[in-house]
């Protein structure tokens, strides 16, 4: 029944028939796979001990001021215009932990299929990096990021989009993200997404009772580059349950697919429209006449 | 054009630029205060950046001037698409008095609306990066829906051009942009669909952020549908003022058909408005949405859909039956209120809802709101007292070709004209 009515509003919508025609037109930047496996860095939040570092190296690479404030249960810190990473800490069923709060560098990311000017992109290596020349502001990647990522620079006149990214011109050195670099507990792991996934599996497998037998952001809307680990429920440590496992932009693909058809079949079908009027209306006319 | 026409066209250019009608009323100063404020602000605004100005908000990125001015502005917007489809499609002559009026209105709304998008944009001076071609979002919405709005503005233009033609005495040009209005009719129709639809989709990957009960995947098809009800009572509004403000500059035919249009209009909103009904329920029950109900957002949801859609749908009905004006201006200003809400409760109101902190625009955000649609209704007023809008056209533009209709006298009168130039010229 269910799938019925889903069909039948469809099917309402002009949508449906055409899509497999349709396909390579919208296709998007996002489907173009690589060979080139994706980065990502691991997080392990049971050996981190909250200790900022990762913010401070990180604003220092950046040039960025460096927060004053510092993580406690029931305050939630956020990134924001001037910082790209904010640690925040939690009273969860097994005391206080530390938590992370940066861009997931997500496989299929909604902000840069969001954005007109491919300012955010997905590079090929996997971090997803905002490009100044080519942003014009329009903040739509903000509106789309489930995880409320990308922040707006509101004070400047030439403003900018604040997010990380993966300290991608360090990466094409061969060097590793600062922030994992710095990290003096080794919560923070850097290396290709798929071997941090088996290591994380390994790490549970290893010490089934301290960990939580789940790795955020393997799935989650369609698997992240930064995946997480915790020994508690990934709910307890601020991490949203209710994202879901399918990508961001396919939330988009029927209507983007529906648009060449639309643009192709309906000046057709309005033709024939005017067409049939007119017919009706001359013979109206003629009969009127004789 | 040689010289003397030339002059000649340039002091009838300026003799016209000088207003028309009373300078000093209440409209003309509230808004002529409003204006000058707003532009005030807008200095600020590029000078020391959007926060300066507008309420900053890294949660709700986007504040009025996107979710009001462009995305609630857009769908009034549709009544112009909706008129050139019965007129110039299925061939409802009885509407042909609107059109012009309803294309001007829509024209300059995607002007200043897509003007006001510009005002919010962070780096306006990138604008050109998607419209150039050296970065084509291809997989955004909002690239398609940008285009959209420039290629729609061109249509509208041409659709409304002969009418600017018949104001400057441009016999040619007339001619030749009247020959497209079919062409440019059926393009506009095409890419309002898509547009009205698109600026719903720009919502869909912030499903974990908007309210269940006005999120669905269904959001395009619900804005498409209701743009036609919003576009329309935005007519029946549009004209009934009309009716008062441009009384010596509208023709006596187009005044007796007044009350005609308006009955036969609510009825197309009440159909419009039970289908978009009818869809909000299916969607509704489609996202088992009923443990919702019962609470405030529930109830505020329940405002929105049987007091701003299900009760001005019944208006519009029984008006229709009963032939009441009244009624039918009442009923289309609920919808129009309706239909604001609903875009802003998705955009602004039921987005992030279980952030608790409330968040409101800054009065300045709202003077250069509404400063935008005054600056429009200003513009109208100027194009309205001059060109032939409510008008009746020159009689020059029956000299020679009738406009484009479906009379088939018409069309052996211009073969006849056409036989008669081939003589002419073989003579
Ligand atoms: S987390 Fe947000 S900003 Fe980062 S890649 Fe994903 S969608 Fe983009
Ligand atoms: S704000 Fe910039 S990066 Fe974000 S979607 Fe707009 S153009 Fe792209």
């Amino acid at each position: 029944m269910g799938v019925d009515r889903r069909n039948f509003l469809k099917t309402l919508g002009v949508v449906g028939s055409t899509l497999t025609m349709a396909k390579s037109f919208g296709a998007s930047a996002s489907d173009v796979k690589s060979d080139v496996e994706f980065d990502g860095i691991l997080f392990d939040s049971t050996l981190c001990i909250g200790c900022q570092n990762c913010e401070i190296v990180c604003a220092d690479h950046y040039g960025l001021p460096q927060q004053e404030d510092f993580p406690e249960p029931g305050k939630k810190r956020e990134p924001n215009a001037t910082s790209r990473i904010a640690m925040n800490c939690y009273e969860t069923s097994k005391g206080e932990m530390y938590m992370r709060d940066a861009c997931n560098h997500c496989n299929e990311p909604a902000c840069a299929s969001a954005c007109l000017t491919k300012a955010m992109l997905k590079t090929d290596e996997g971090p997803v990096i905002w490009r100044e020349e080519k942003c014009m502001g329009c903040r739509s990647c903000m509106i789309s990021c489930p995880f409320d990522v990308p922040k707006f620079d509101y004070d400047s006149p030439n403003p900018i989009i604040q997010k990380c990214r993966m300290c991608f011109e360090l990466l094409q050195e061969g060097q590793k993200p600062v922030c994992v670099e710095n990290c003096p507990a080794e919560a923070l792991l850097f290396g290709k997404r798929r071997d941090l996934i088996e290591i994380a599996n390994a790490r549970i497998y290893a010490d089934p009772e301290n960990y939580n037998h789940a790795i955020y952001g393997e799935h989650e809307v369609g698997g992240t580059g930064i995946i997480y680990l915790a020994s508690v429920p990934f709910e307890e440590l601020g991490l949203r349950n209710d994202l879901g496992t399918v990508p961001y932009p396919e939330y988009n693909k029927t209507f983007l697919y529906s648009v060449p058809a639309v643009l192709i079949l309906w000046p057709a079908f309005l033709l024939g429209l005017y067409n049939a009027a007119k017919e009706r209306l001359t013979k109206k006319q003629i009969e009127e006449e004789s | 054009m040689n010289r003397e026409q030339q002059i000649g066209f340039f002091k009838f250019f300026t003799n016209e630029l000088k207003p028309k009608g009373k300078i000093i009323t209440p409209f003309n100063v509230i808004s002529l205060i409003t204006i000058l404020v707003a532009i005030v602000i807008l200095v600020i605004r590029f000078s020391k950046g959007l926060g300066s100005v507008v309420h900053p908000s890294q949660d709700r990125p986007w504040g009025l001037w996107i979710n009001f001015n462009v995305i609630t502005g857009v769908a009034f917007a549709g009544g112009a698409y909706v008129v050139t489809f019965m007129v110039y499609i299925l061939g409802l002559e009885k509407y042909r008095p609107i059109v012009r009026a309803t294309v001007l209105y829509a024209l300059l709304a995607y002007m200043f609306y897509a003007g006001a998008l510009l005002l919010d944009l962070g780096r306006p001076w990138k604008v050109i990066n998607p419209i150039i071609g050296n970065s084509f979002g291809l997989s955004s919405v909002l690239f398609l829906v940008a285009w959209h709005f420039i290629l729609y503005m061109g249509s509208l233009f041409i659709e409304f051009f002969p009418t600017v033609a018949e104001w400057a005495t441009l016999k040619r040009q007339r001619r030749f942009f009247s020959s497209l209005t079919l062409g440019v009719v059926i393009f506009g129709i095409a890419l309002s669909t898509l547009h009205q639809s698109g600026l719903g989709a720009l919502f869909l990957m912030a499903k974990p952020k908007i309210h269940p009960l006005w999120y669905s995947e269904f959001i395009p098809i619900l804005f498409f549908i209701s743009s036609i009800a919003a576009g329309l009572s935005l007519v029946i509004v549009l004209e009934s003022i009309g009716q008062r403000v441009f009384k010596t500059n509208m023709s006596v035919s187009y005044k007796s058909s007044h009350s005609r249009i308006l009955i036969s209009l609510a009825r197309i909103c009440s159909i419009s408005l039970f289908v978009y009904f009818f869809m909000a329920l299916l969607v509704f029950l489609h996202g088992k949405n009923l443990e919702h109900l019962n609470t405030p957002w529930g109830y505020w949801y329940l405002v929105e859909i049987i007091g701003f859609v299900l009760l001005p749908c019944i208006i519009f009905l029984s008006a229709y039956r009963r032939q009441n004006l009244q009624m039918i201006r009442i009923a289309a200003v609920l919808t129009i209120i309706g239909i604001i809400l609903n875009r802003l409760n998705i955009s602004t109101i039921a987005y992030q809802w279980y952030a608790d902190s409330l968040e409101f625009p800054t009065w300045m955000e709202v003077v250069v709101s509404i400063a935008v649609i005054m600056v429009q209704l200003l513009v109208f007023r100027w194009i309205v007292r001059r060109m032939p809008v409510y008008k009746e056209s020159p009689s020059w533009i029956n000299d020679k070709k009738q406009d484009k209709s479906f009379s088939i006298k018409n069309k052996s009168l211009t073969l006849n004209n056409r036989r008669e130039k081939w003589k002419v010229s073989a003579e």
